[in-house]
């Protein structure tokens, strides 16, 4: 920087080579001890005490062996729940905006029905009631295996979740934007496309990823219907070895070391989305 | 000849109460450059958006350079491509540089290529007299500039009518010339311009006709010196003995 000298020079100018006393000049930072994140070294200390004990323990050997391999279910029940969802929401989001009629009231009406049951009894009614008598009704009687339709039930309640996600994200946009599309001639489509939804999926990412971790503990919901995941196996290892503290001490362990592993996932890529948009308010 | 936009017994009413256009006749002929003046919330914002249908009117006709945009078989985007707007706020692409927000619809609706998109983009930037900013995002220029940006936006897809809502209303006093410079010299090319505006001083450089606007019907129209000078109506006189106080 050109021109006199900068109020950090200044001070260690006095400080350091004057002969006038040592002034000590305000800060208002914090020092860099107080930034550091501890909660995350405490989380990771956890992690890893609770690592040493599933995996060193002898105890814990037959726990392991039972209660791992619904791991991947749980995965694979997460990423394909969340994939649905996210198509069922964009669905269910933007008929709620649309100018149709139909689409409007039905987009609303489900959502409102969704949100009005809790989630467990959501789960039995589209699992063992209402997605069977859909493929009665097809043609196709118990052509969907238990698994897919627990999953789908999973998929349809967070649609609903995430569908009013994608309803505020679009509207929290001004509307001059839409209109500034439309008067250089673009399509309503088109400026949804180019204008909106671009600056919409900043609003709409975040929530998104607290859904997707939702759904990954709401997975454990999915036990109650025999699907064997992590919860599902760890109870029935326990009720047959009567291995209590084992089996459920080594399914949180899983549980949460796989939350966290999605949260740092599901945050470096919301780091990269921001990192291509620098010069953006 | 016919004129480029005319506005037949334009009616626009909101919510079933609210008349902001009460039914308005206007004709502006292709190269007029005409300034609507009239008190805030008396419809000139509305009258200008029917122009190019950003309000649908309640009843009455638009027809903008022959082809009525109330007739459904008329393509309206393709009607909106020939006719720019500029509006108070702006409404730059946050999320795009101001290259991209003068491409996209070059590229989305008039089908050029990158090359030709950008080639037109960078000519219009000199043109409002910011060749240096293509790479810059919105947020990162001055009021002035970025609307400067949007002229360039809407000049961009060569249409044949612009129209400007209060385009200095929200700018900082020393950036309000810049515009106004742009937008007195499109005048001076042709361009058939609509003009909502309380700036006096362009409408006397740059009007051929003014319009005074009230409660949604137009009260008085004529040459800009007849109608500040020389106003007909009280209400006219009452609005410039206000806003000409100072
Ligand atoms: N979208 C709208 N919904 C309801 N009322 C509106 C809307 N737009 C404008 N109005 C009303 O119509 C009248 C004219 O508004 P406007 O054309 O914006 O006036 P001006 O631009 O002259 O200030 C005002 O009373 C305003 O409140
Ligand atoms: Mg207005």
């Amino acid at each position: 920087m050109a021109g006199g000298p900068s109020l950090q020079s200044a001070g260690k100018y006095r400080g350091e080579d004057s002969l006038l006393p040592y002034t000590k000049i305000r800060n208002e930072s914090e020092p860099p001890w107080k930034n550091q994140p501890y909660w995350a070294y405490i989380v990771g200390l956890v992690i890893l005490a609770m690592g040493i004990k599933v995996f060193v323990d002898v105890d814990y050997e037959l726990a392991r062996k039972n209660i791992f391999p619904g791991i991947w279910l749980t995965i694979r029940a997460t990423i394909i729940a969340f994939g649905l969802a996210l198509l069922i929401s964009l669905i269910v989001g933007l008929g709620q905006i649309s100018k149709n009629v139909v689409a409007k009231n039905l987009s609303r009406a489900y959502i409102e029905i969704v949100r009005g049951i809790p989630v467990l009894p959501l789960i039995f009614v589209l699992a063992l009631v209402i997605i069977p008598d859909i493929s009665e009704a097809a043609g196709a009687p118990n052509s969907v295996p238990t698994d897919l339709r627990a999953i789908l039930a999973l998929a349809m309640i967070y649609g609903a979740y995430m569908a009013e996600i994608i309803r505020g994200g679009v509207q929290s946009i001004p509307r001059g934007q839409m209109e500034a599309g439309r008067a250089l001639g673009l399509s309503s489509r088109a400026t949804m496309r180019s204008v909106i939804f671009p600056q919409a999926a900043r609003a709409i990412i975040p929530p998104m990823a607290n859904d997707f971790i939702a759904i990954l503990k709401d997975t454990s919901l999915l036990s109650i219907l025999g699907v064997l995941e992590i919860t599902r196996r760890a109870r029935q290892y326990s009720a047959s070895s009567f291995k209590f503290p084992e089996a459920f001490f080594t399914m949180t362990f899983v549980y949460l070391t796989l939350v966290i592993g999605l949260s740092i996932l599901l945050s470096m890529f919301e780091r990269r989305f921001n990192r291509d948009r620098v010069g953006e308010r | 000849m016919s004129p480029m936009i005319e506005l037949r017994n334009v009616r626009k009413t909101f919510n079933k109460t609210i008349h902001a256009v009460a039914g308005v006749d206007l004709e502006v002929a292709e190269g007029e450059v005409v300034v609507i003046v009239g008190p805030s919330g008396s419809g000139k914002s509305t009258v200008l958006r029917c122009i190019n249908l950003l309000e649908v009117p309640t009843s009455g006709d638009v027809i903008v350079d022959g082809r009525s945009l109330m007739d459904a078989s008329t393509d309206l985007d393709e009607a909106r491509a020939e006719m720019g707007m500029v509006f108070q706020g702006f409404n730059l692409f946050p999320h795009l540089t101001v290259l991209d927000n003068i491409t996209l619809a070059q590229k989305k609706v008039r089908g050029r290529d990158t090359a030709e998109a950008e080639r037109v983009a960078h000519e219009q930037l000199a043109r409002v007299g910011i060749p240096e900013k293509a790479d810059s995002y919105p947020r990162q220029l001055s009021g002035g500039q970025q609307q400067r940006v949007a002229i360039a936006r809407s000049l961009a897809m060569n249409p044949k009518i612009m129209l400007f809502d209060e385009p200095t209303s929200a700018l900082d006093p020393e950036m309000i010339k810049e515009v106004l410079d742009v937008i007195v010299e499109l005048a001076a090319t042709g361009m058939t311009m609509v003009v909502v505006t309380h700036e006096m001083g362009f409408a006397r450089a740059a009007a051929d006709r003014v319009v005074f606007i009230d409660e949604g019907l137009i009260v008085e129209t004529g040459p800009p010196e007849d109608v500040f000078t020389n106003p007909q109506s009280d209400r006219t006189k009452a609005f410039f003995d206000k806003i000409l106080a100072y």
